[in-house]
Order: structure tokens, then sequence, then C-alpha cells
């Protein structure tokens, strides 16, 4: 710890003139958060004459109900739930092995397989081509398809392949004395020593599985498919065009924005639920993907 | 004289048995060499076996794509398809460098991106020297806590909040206008506001999360170093400029040369979800038109064209990034 002692006048000054800016950058960084849960449980024409700045006016819980009444907002939840937990135990299917295999010294060729996967980073084909691609493959408007088209990435890969290749022999060895093969000594030893990077790994995949938005929009045309980031986008886009809400919303007390407001409310709670427990990983987490002497 | 020790060939017998021996020798060596091979891949056919799956999910899903960019330089048609569509040259790359709508995402790329280096670069650096003289542990605790949170938000969530707060009549930003003394202003249909309210939003969303590089390199700081200062009698304020920050300098070298080969990459999702055609003109970037052109209006082949640019030019900066970095740090990032 920093001994405050070793401080002139002028160094605590600073330190507290530093704090106080930080305390107003987290402010900032909270305000929007705390805005839009005070607009969510505000009337929608508090919201709507702009008063609400800080704590709900009017509180009510109208848009809440008017939400959790919606079917498709709870056929997109279960969807996004559907498409994080596939998804992620897909992409740990293919990605753990791999890593595995290419931190293996005795891999022929192994230089042109890190290449042939690194390259991808690098270069992509961009949007058009990997739409038609699916589109050739089948796999348009299919839950699976956004659930295997998105498996890998190569970051990942070399992201676990670096943290293999830093386990030391030795334990690889007791595990080859008793007659493992490479599955054994892979789910065995390594796994279990690797627990800090895969986790980093699973934590990135529920995170960008969770927020996927684009390639969903884009490739899922049925409703009951669609996850729930692409049902907020619709509500957002098409709730203020829309005459039969207008009518409903001077009725009851909600609004557009208090609607939108709550089913945003809805999509954060998960991950600020489960935010405390990931912290701890991901700080070391994208270190170890980082750069490489 | 004898013949028995010549051929018929008249070569001396013996180099013909050295010869011989020499190809017998070899073809051993190469049965060697396969039966090597076949032992190889017997015994270590598990990681092979580990290895493949992923091998072909990468030849399905990115490189099959990648020969599928050929219809830059072809008549797309959705019933020929890739392979059977006539071939056409550069005409697409013609069509695109006299459209002005390309040439503004072009530029509005650029642009964007610049500011984007100008504002959201420096932000988690000073971020991070800020986080490095708070005192209080828990304070600090809490504020990084928080600060990273915006990270993990999906640009959809991002984008709402922001259409929320600046929305004319209901919007949290035009309260504060209206107690100002002003006239309430749409500021999502104003094209000159478009640049600092997205790098504004990128800035509060990445500036926390990316300071964590830095705060990882501050505390990788030999702290003798700061010991020998301070018994030079020297303040936390020098201690910053004369320490910390030329300690980091190869940290914040390499994340500008990362930032300078993304330069292509402006995040489309949130722009995609920000912008409308009234703001076009400051807002639209490559990736954006390319997915108006070719996902919306179906013009896949020119569209493609456009796709296959952006990734040439992106491909060019990162070469170039990777090459620099390891020429001035020693470190490259592959």
């Amino acid at each position: 710890m920093i001994n405050w002692n070793l401080y002139s006048r002028g160094d605590k000054f600073f330190a507290i003139v530093v704090s106080v800016m930080i305390g107003m950058f987290t402010v900032a960084t909270l305000y929007p958060f705390i805005y839009i849960a005070a607009v969510s449980f505000s009337s929608g024409f508090a919201a709507q004459a702009g008063k609400v700045v800080i704590t709900p006016i009017d509180a009510t819980v109208e848009a809440y109900g008017y939400i959790l009444k919606d079917p498709q907002f709870w056929t997109s939840y279960r969807n996004t739930f559907i498409y994080t937990i596939g998804g992620t135990i897909m992409s740990l299917v293919f990605i753990i092995p791999c890593a595995y295999a290419l931190s293996r010294p005795q891999l022929k060729g192994r230089r042109y397989f890190n290449l042939f996967i690194a390259f991808t980073m690098w270069f992509n084909a961009g949007l058009i081509p990997f739409f038609l691609n699916m589109r050739d493959l089948g796999l348009l408007d299919s839950m699976f398809g956004i659930i295997l088209g998105f498996a890998v990435n190569a970051f990942n890969i070399i992201l676990l392949r670096n943290f293999f290749e830093s386990i030391p022999q030795s334990f690889e060895e007791a595990a080859r004395m008793d007659g493992a093969n490479d599955f054994q000594v892979l789910w065995k030893v390594f796994v279990p020593l690797s627990k800090p990077a895969i986790a980093t790994i699973t934590l990135f995949c529920i995170v960008s599985r969770w927020n996927g938005f684009f390639w969903a929009m884009v490739l899922l045309q049925s409703e009951e498919k669609i996850p729930l980031q692409v049902f907020l986008r619709h509500t957002i886009a098409n709730l203020s065009d829309d005459d039969e809400f207008a009518i409903l919303q001077t009725a009851a007390g909600f609004s557009a924005d208090t609607v939108t407001a709550a089913i945003i409310v809805c999509s954060i709670i998960p991950v600020l639920m489960v935010y405390p427990f990931i912290q701890k990983y991901f700080e070391k987490g994208i270190l170890l993907g980082g750069v490489k002497e | 004289m004898s013949d028995e020790n010549t051929t018929a060939g008249g070569q001396p017998i013996e180099d013909t048995l050295i010869e011989a021996r020499e190809a017998q020798r070899q073809q051993l060596a190469t049965d060697g060499r396969w039966v090597r091979l076949i032992d190889h891949f017997k015994r270590e056919w598990q990681i092979y076996a580990m290895l493949l799956p992923t091998i072909i999910w990468f030849l399905v899903f990115l490189y099959k794509p990648m020969y599928g960019l050929q219809i830059a330089f072809k008549d797309y048609s959705i019933f020929r398809g890739v392979a059977g569509s006539p071939w056409i040259g550069w005409e697409h790359f013609e069509t695109l460098f006299s459209n002005d709508q390309f040439i503004r995402a072009v530029r509005n790329t650029i642009t964007i991106s610049f500011y984007n280096l100008l504002f959201g670069f420096p932000a988690p650096i000073i971020l991070a020297l800020m986080f490095n003289e708070v005192m209080h542990a828990t304070y600090k605790r809490t504020a990084q806590t928080i600060v990273y949170l915006p990270h993990f938000i999906s640009s959809v969530i991002i984008a709402g909040i922001v259409i929320t707060a600046f929305s004319p009549t209901a919007g949290i930003i035009n309260t504060f206008v209206s107690w100002l003394g002003f006239d309430p202003i749409y500021f999502l249909t104003q094209p000159q506001w478009f640049r600092p309210i997205f790098v504004g939003t990128g800035i509060w969303q990445e500036a926390g999360f990316g300071s964590i590089v830095f705060l990882a390199a501050i505390a990788g700081v030999n702290p003798s170093l700061y010991e020998s200062a301070v018994v030079d009698g020297a303040n936390r304020w020098q201690m910053m400029w004369k320490i910390t920050i030329p300690s980091i300098l190869p940290t914040i070298l390499i994340m500008l040369i990362i930032r300078i080969g993304n330069v292509m990459e402006v995040s489309f999702e949130l722009v995609i979800l920000l912008y409308q055609p009234s703001t076009y003109e400051t807002a639209d970037v490559v990736n954006t038109w390319v997915y108006r052109q070719g996902l919306q209006s179906g013009q896949y082949d020119l569209a493609a064209a456009a796709g296959l640019f952006n990734a040439v030019v992106a491909f060019v900066l990162v070469m170039a990034a990777n090459t620099l970095s390891r020429r001035y740090s020693r470190t490259s990032l592959w």
C-alpha cells in the first residue's frame, strides 16, 4: 500500500483532484443506465414531456406490463438463451481440441496450420460473400446456422493455444506414464490447468452471443427465431410509427420511450447479474490474448 | 584386357554397383520416410483428429467466402451462381470510383476513424494514469468495475440509450438544452451532430475497458524507479511524466499501431443503429454502404467489390502496422 506520509501537500491535492475526476467519469458512465431505468418506471406522459432526470416521475410499471404481455418478448428472450448456451458450447467444442493440437510440437505443418487460422484475422471476405455462402449452405433463417456459423474465431484459438503452450511438460509426462492418450491428456491435465483461460474464452463467447445483433438481423426472417437484440431493435424502430400503439399508449400510462427503456432494462439485467462473477477473469483474459513475443 | 570390369555401356562395373547401391539406399531412405510418416500418423492420429473439425469449419465458413469474392469481378446472377456467372473484369470497381456515395463512404470511414483516434485513443491512457493516482483501494476498485461495464452492453442497447437520451421531446439532453434557454434540437437527424455523438458514445463505451491494458503496463513499471524519484524529491506529477509515461510508451505505441491498422473497421453495427437517411452525408461508412447496396438492394456483385476494396486496404494497413511494430518494439502482434 502507498504510504500517505510520503506525500507532500501538493501530492495530496493532486490525488484528490484526480479522485474527483475519476468520480465524475464514473458517474457519467453510470448515469445513462440510471436515466433509462428512471424512464422505464415513469408514466408515458412524464417521459414525453422530458420531465425525467434521475428518478421516475409518476412512477408506474405500465411499460413493463406492456412488454411482459407480449409473447414475442418471451420468445426472443428464450431464443437469446438458446443462442448463448448453444453457441458457447459449440465454440468450446471446436476451440479447445484445436488449440491443444496446435500447441503440440509434434504436429506436422504446425506453422502452416497456425498461419491458416491467423490469416482470417487479417483478411476476411466481407459481408456479401459471407452472406451468399450462408445462403448456399441453406443456413438462412436457421437457428442452427447462427449457432454453427459463428462458432469459431481465430483470436480465441490463439489465446488458448498460447496458454496451453505455457503449461510445463512435467504435468503431461506423469499422465503419459499412466498410458494416457491425447484425449485423456487434454481432458484430465490441460483443461483443469487452464480454467482461467477457458473461463475467459467462455466469457467472450457468452458476451458476443448475448449481444449478437447484426447477423441475426440479416440471416433470420422468422419472428419465432429472432433473439432479444433484434426484437429490441424492431421495437425501437417501429413503436413510434405504429398507429395502433399510438392509440394504445394514450389510454395507458406508457409511451414508445418508456417501453423501449423497459426492454433495455430487461435485457441488461442478466448481464448485470453475471458481471461481478466474470470481472475477475476478463482483466487477466484480455492480457493473455494480447501481444506475443 | 579383360571385359569383365566394364558393362556394355563402357562404364566401370564398380561405378554401376555404387550407383545401384546408392539408389537402393535412397529408396530405403524414402521408404523409411514414408514408414516413419505412417508411423507418426498411427501414433499421433488423435491430434490431427482434434484439429480437423476446426480446419473444416474455417474452410467452409471463412475460406469459401474468399473464393466467392470473385463475384467482385463478375456479373453475378443468383441463378448462375458464383462459378457460372460471366467475368466482367474491373467494371464494378470503375462503377464504384465514379459513384459519389461510395467515395463519400470511404471519406466518412477515414474521417470517423481519425476522430476516433484523436479523441478515443488518448482517453483510456489518461484514465489509466488517473486510476494509478487514486489512493483509496475500494474507491478505485468500484470505479473500475463501473467504467468497464459499458463494454459488455450490446450496441442495440447503447443505440437505444442514445436514441432515448437525445430524443427531441423526452430526451434528457434536450431537457438540459431547454434549461440553458435554447430550443430543443433533434440531434440524430442533423448531419453535423452525428460524428460527435458517435465518437462520444464510443469513448463512453470503451475508454474504461481500454484502460485495462495500460493499467497492466503501469503495474509492470519497476518500483525502484519511483523509490529513487521520491528520494530525489520528485512529486507525483513529475513521476507521472518522467517515469510512468516513458515506461508505458511501448504499450502506447503498440496500441496506436493496432488502431491505425483498424482504420477501415469503424464499428458499423452502431452506425446502422444510429444513422438515418438525413445523416448519411456524415455517417455512411463503407460497410454500411455495402450493407445497403448488397443486403438490402441485392446488388451483390457491386457490394462485394466495395467490400473487397475495404478488405484489401485493411489488410495492407494491418501488415504495415505489424511491420512497424516489429521494427520499433521488437514485439509483433502475432
